[in-house]
């Protein structure tokens, strides 16, 4: 296939997208796009910065774009996206992203532009937590959305430090996801969060014990 | 190993995560890797029935395996089984992998769909709640037709538990997001509403974030969330900090809910209801009464909450813009935060003050804390905050402080970082030209900022200040000193000596009378920076010399002195050496009437939008000024472009080029050369030259079957022209580069490959070529000439692939190259007879391609008759009995042998349609023409 299809096809959607002002029909136009955008994505060999910063901005209203927990040697320990990309993309936005971030002086203020997203990072001991969000949104919240989620990490594992979520990362998945679903707070309560995961690992332990493998 | 492991741990992971820490190369981590990965393949494959634990050990390691980087492309199906698994952790790592790792194969697709159906008809809130999880995250469109209907059941049901709507309601708002049109409002939607007063402050929180995606959409249908919302954040601000329990975070009652909250009413108007508006505005006060309140603790997170719900706030009042008393609250209170220790809270201050600006309650505001906001721009270490005083200055700008504003940018400007330059550059040009009172002032700062920041200045910027100098004959006594002075500098920027060229060539005269410049000290400046300069700066010099033979006779003989060197008139540069020629030839043939109407003054320039304002428009920088109110204001104050008092466009047209002569639309010269085309670009509107399309794509290359001359392709960054010639087997082309930007291209290298099937059997076109020059500057154009020699028929065009690097990012561009088998032709007159009879001799099935197709240009006699033409064969008239119809006759000419082809063209004007035959004495020649001849009629 001649490589300059997708990206005409590409090119028509997004003015279409652009100009028709009905809901209806640029709802169906922006999922043609989502379409295309994959195609395209897929016959470049790299993936358009341009591209990916088109498709943040009509793919998504006022929530996380994604979290990433890396550590100060840039190793990555956590990634949870809430826009779908493919994954050649993730490991490019990681880089630039871990890059950045690290190169930050201490005093720096925890917000950046980023492309036409802003990056909320705080660090915590060796580990640096770090959120994307929306033009329209809001920082310190986002700051808070990123100490709760430690503090719900800290009380589960007891002082939590960078091993535990390397050992036990499908926990720290776990308790993600009770506390952040699709970008958006689910639950604030520490109690209630904490409550969920406990009930869980509750329900393993009888299945142990009846396992007998205690 | 961690001391607390919590729940089961799985040994034999654990002892895996060990062994990739411990190992001490990346290579040692691969190995290790793969020595996993076929040991659980094993597993997998082994006759022996997996138990469910080892099952979740393995697919737990694969998903650490992928999560540290590395591909995975096995182990779904063992994930999918234990969906199944009616353990509670089997089923939970087996979502886990599903999430992570989606997969649209759709086999799988169902399978999974299948397991959530279960787990969410199980009545099981634990199993439920990961069903809904895994939807969340994966939201596939094939998850939102399998479940978009049977979620906002789950949502409104009233023995649903409070943790499964929580999830229920972000799920539903993840499928709403990717699968609109499957998400259909219901009676459902107004219970959602109600889900603002549930009793479960979780609930609520979750609720609100789908209300407010789902009222951005349809406004009309949510608009009672409006006064359900006002009343559950009153109830929130005036609880004591104890009462909310556990949703109090730091003495900040509900945080991110009020936040929610104060976001859904910025998707809504003002209330309309008195009653409503009022405690709304009782509120938004309250908020701010409590930012003046002693903080309730020390901790950063309480006053990071507290101030949350604050910017939050200013957000609404900003949006309503309605309040001014509140407005200027708001503004005083940001100004409190100019001056925090905290850096969050300055850079947001600063941010948020820039929305301030534009609202004509708070402007003026806002303007009392410019020393603030200067300080700030020379004292903050974080480069990111300084960009956000440098956006405030900008959005705080107005005639009252025009000058010191822009003084101060200018001066930021010499330290300032260089991400951030051009677009200071852009702002400074900008403001200087909206607030310019005095012309003198404008041409000062445009000059300082090429002073100083020359590299920055984009061609748009430079253009704008002699467009506006040209329209203004106040100004340009001034312009034309100051920018001699300028240029005496021993090194100035080469957009200094543009500009110094373009008004020294129109307005020299002005200030000749002064023996310190006189026209031949004018013009001995100019030429001292000559031979530093680029090409397409050279060229604008040689325009002004041409000037200044019309201006100051007496400058003549020098100047055709310097014409007439072999560094002009044979200069290796096209544009350059028949610039020189034509000058020379000029000055010295016409008389001086001629000269004078040739070289006459460039008419003023037709009142239209800022170039520069076009750009910035582009550019979307936050803090931007509403371009409409800049535009207003331009409009009040408008008398830069100065058309009223120049009276209307005089009869001849004024070319928008930049170049002095107008070569474009008066061409006193006689020709414009093709390779000027990248000088004279017109910059000034968007509607230049019918400029071909940005999206390229094979039509590039159809249109170039007929032709040999012309514009391959076009974007942003780069245009790419064409001219070829054609002899026998032999070609040449010629493709010309021009970098459309101002920043220079790095590493360009280019090159041709011929595709796949031409290789693999003998070479049937070699193309050769030299490597170009690895650099392009900004507005530059390289050539590059390919050889091209035809050894057999070929039916697959060779690729051009184009690489360079544009800012930082490396681009990448692949054409196909117009070369077509019909550019071998060798036309072939002969008579009817001789014809018909080579027609019969080619009359072998194989040897004949036709084809029948409907129109899709003119079918205009001359039209075609030229395509036929360009195809590269004989036309022949009086052989086909029919007048209507062409035959046409040539020899295609390859190294190794010659191949004749017939062709004829049979149009039906009723129909619309052709009919397209071929006889050529090489079958695979009948139908590659076929298929090219059949896309250009």
């Amino acid at each position: 296939m001649h490589f300059l299809y997708p990206m005409c096809c590409f090119n028509s959607l997004l003015n279409l997208t652009c100009q028709n002002q009905n809901n209806y029909i640029q709802d169906h136009l922006k999922s043609a796009l989502f379409d295309a955008f994959c195609l395209t994505a897929d016959v470049f060999n790299r993936p358009l910065c341009s591209l990916i910063s088109l498709f943040f901005h009509f793919f998504s209203s006022f929530q996380m774009q994604f979290m990433l927990l890396f550590s100060r040697q840039g190793k990555l320990r956590l990634q949870k996206w809430y826009v779908p990309l493919s994954d050649k993309e993730k490991k490019k936005i990681t880089r630039e992203l871990v890059q950045t971030v690290l190169a930050r002086k201490p005093k720096m203020c925890s917000f950046l532009e980023w492309r036409d997203l802003k990056i909320v990072y705080k660090r915590y001991a060796s580990l640096y937590f770090c959120c994307a969000i929306e033009d329209q949104d809001n920082e310190l919240i986002t700051l808070e959305i990123i100490h709760r989620y430690v503090e719900l990490l800290d009380k589960y594992f007891g002082s939590v430090c960078e091993l535990d979520i390397i050992f036990n990362f499908e926990k720290a998945y776990f308790i993600l996801d009770e506390f952040l679903l699709g970008g958006e707070a689910q639950e604030t309560s520490k109690k209630n969060v904490l409550k969920a995961i406990e009930q869980a690992d509750l329900l393993q332990e009888e299945q142990k014990d009846m396992l007998g493998l205690h | 190993m961690p001391a607390v492991s919590k729940g089961d741990g799985m040994r034999g992971l654990a002892v895996f995560i060990s062994d990739i820490r411990n190992c001490k190369s990346k290579e040692a981590e691969i190995k290790r890797i793969n020595k996993e990965l076929a040991n659980i393949r094993s597993k997998f494959k082994g006759d022996k029935a997996l138990d469910g634990y080892s099952k979740k050990k393995y697919v737990c390691k694969l998903l650490f395996i992928f999560l540290l980087g590395h591909d995975i492309d096995f182990g779904h199906m063992e994930a999918v089984n234990l969906l199944s698994s009616n353990k509670y952790t089997e089923k939970q790592i087996g979502y886990l992998f599903i999430s992570v790792l989606v997969n649209s194969n759709s086999e799988l697709i169902r399978l999974i769909n299948n397991a959530i159906k279960n787990d969410l008809s199980s009545r099981n809130p634990t199993f439920m709640c990961l069903a809904l999880h895994c939807i969340a995250n994966v939201g596939s469109r094939e998850m939102a037709e399998a479940f978009a209907s049977e979620i906002p059941r789950i949502l409104v049901a009233g023995d649903t538990m409070d943790s499964v709507k929580q999830s229920a309601a972000l799920c539903l708002l993840r499928l709403y997001k990717t699968s609109p049109d499957l998400v259909l409002m219901g009676e459902w939607t107004s219970r959602v509403v109600h889900l603002l007063n549930d009793q479960h402050m979780g609930v609520v929180t979750a609720a609100i974030s789908l209300i407010t995606c789902l009222s951005q959409k349809n406004p009309d249908e949510f608009k009672t969330c409006v006064s359900l919302a006002v009343s559950r954040l009153s109830r929130i601000v005036s609880s004591a900090s104890t009462d909310l329990q556990d949703y109090t975070y730091y003495f900040v009652p509900a945080p991110w809910l009020s936040c929610k909250l104060l976001r859904l009413l910025q998707c809504y108007p003002p209330p309309e209801d008195g009653a409503v508006k009022g405690r709304l505005v009782e509120c938004l006060e309250t908020i701010l009464n409590k930012a003046q309140e002693p903080p309730k603790s020390k901790k950063v997170q309480h006053s990071n909450a507290k101030n949350a719900i604050l910017f939050e706030a200013i957000s609404l009042i900003i949006h309503y813009d309605s309040e001014p008393n509140l407005l200027v609250r708001a503004c005083n209170q940001l100004g409190q935060f100019l001056q925090h220790r905290e850096t969050n809270l300055r850079y947001l201050a600063l941010e948020s003050m820039c929305t301030l600006a534009s609202s004509e309650f708070s402007h003026e505001a806002v303007k009392t804390h410019i020393e603030t906001v200067i300080n700030a721009l020379k004292t903050e270490r974080d480069v990111s905050v300084r960009q956000r005083a440098a956006d405030l200055l900008y959005a705080m700008c107005d005639r009252s402080n025009a000058k010191q504003i822009v003084a101060e940018m200018l001066s930021y400007l010499e330290t300032a970082d260089y991400s951030i330059r051009e677009e200071m550059v852009l702002k400074v040009a900008i403001l200087a030209e909206k607030y310019a009172v005095d012309y003198s002032w404008y041409v000062d700062t445009i000059l300082n900022l090429i002073r100083i920041a020359g590299d920055y200045v984009s061609e748009e910027v430079w253009y704008r200040v002699i467009q506006i100098v040209i329209n203004r004959d106040d100004v340009q006594g001034y312009a034309a000193k100051t920018v001699f002075e300028a240029l005496q500098a021993p090194a100035c920027h080469e957009n200094m000596v543009k500009v110094g060229g373009y008004i020294l060539g129109e307005f020299g005269n002005l200030i000749a009378g002064d023996p310190r410049s006189s026209p031949l000290v004018q013009f001995n400046l100019l030429h001292s920076k000559f031979h530093l300069c680029s090409v397409p700066t050279r060229a604008l010099l040689l325009s002004a010399y041409i000037k200044f033979i019309n201006l100051f006779p007496e400058t003549k003989a020098t100047i055709q002195e310097v014409l007439r060197c072999d560094s002009q008139i044979r200069n290796s540069d096209v544009e350059l050496q028949q610039r020189a020629v034509e000058y020379l030839k000029l000055s010295s043939i016409a008389s001086t009437d001629v000269l004078a109407t040739v070289l006459e003054e460039m008419p003023p320039f037709p009142e239209r939008e800022s170039s520069i304002l076009a750009k910035l428009k582009k550019k979307k920088g936050p803090g931007a000024v509403s371009v409409t109110e800049l535009e207003d204001s331009k409009r009040e104050g408008g008398e830069l472009n100065g058309g009223s008092d120049r009276g209307p466009d005089t009869s001849s047209t004024p070319s928008p080029s930049a170049d002095l002569l107008g070569i474009r639309s008066s061409a006193p010269v006689g020709t414009a050369p093709a390779s000027a085309g990248n000088l004279l670009v017109d910059v000034f509107s968007e509607a230049g030259p019918a400029a071909p399309s940005a999206a390229v794509n094979d039509d590039g290359f159809l249109r170039f079957v007929c032709k040999n001359n012309g514009v391959l392709f076009e974007n942003q960054l780069l245009q790419i022209g064409i001219k070829s010639e054609y002899r026998q087997n032999l070609g040449r082309m010629y493709l010309f580069y021009g970098n459309k930007t101002s920043v220079q291209f790095a590493s360009f290298t280019t090159s041709v490959s011929c595709p796949g099937e031409l290789q693999s059997h003998i070479l049937s076109l070699n193309v050769q070529t030299k490597q170009v020059e690895p650099l392009v500057e900004g507005g530059a154009q390289i050539q590059q000439v390919l050889n091209i020699e035809c050894l057999t028929d070929f039916s697959d065009a060779p690729l051009l692939n184009i690489k360079f690097r544009y800012g930082g990012a490396l681009q990448n561009l692949t054409l196909k190259l117009p070369v077509t088998i019909n550019k071998f032709f060798q036309p072939t007159e002969m008579s009817s007879h001789d014809f018909f009879q080579r027609w019969k001799q080619l009359s072998q099935p194989q040897q004949e391609a036709q084809k029948i197709f409907k129109a899709n240009h003119s079918m205009d006699t001359e039209v075609l008759k030229a395509k036929l033409l360009g195809l590269g064969t004989a036309l022949l008239d009086n052989v086909d009995p029919n007048p209507e119809n062409y035959v046409c006759a040539g020899v295609i000419q390859t190294k190794g042998q010659q191949v004749g082809c017939l062709l004829r063209l049979e149009p039906n004007a009723q129909a619309q349609m052709y009919r397209l035959t071929l006889r050529c004495s090489k079958d695979s020649v009948s139908r590659r023409l076929c298929e090219l001849l059949a896309e250009q009629f």
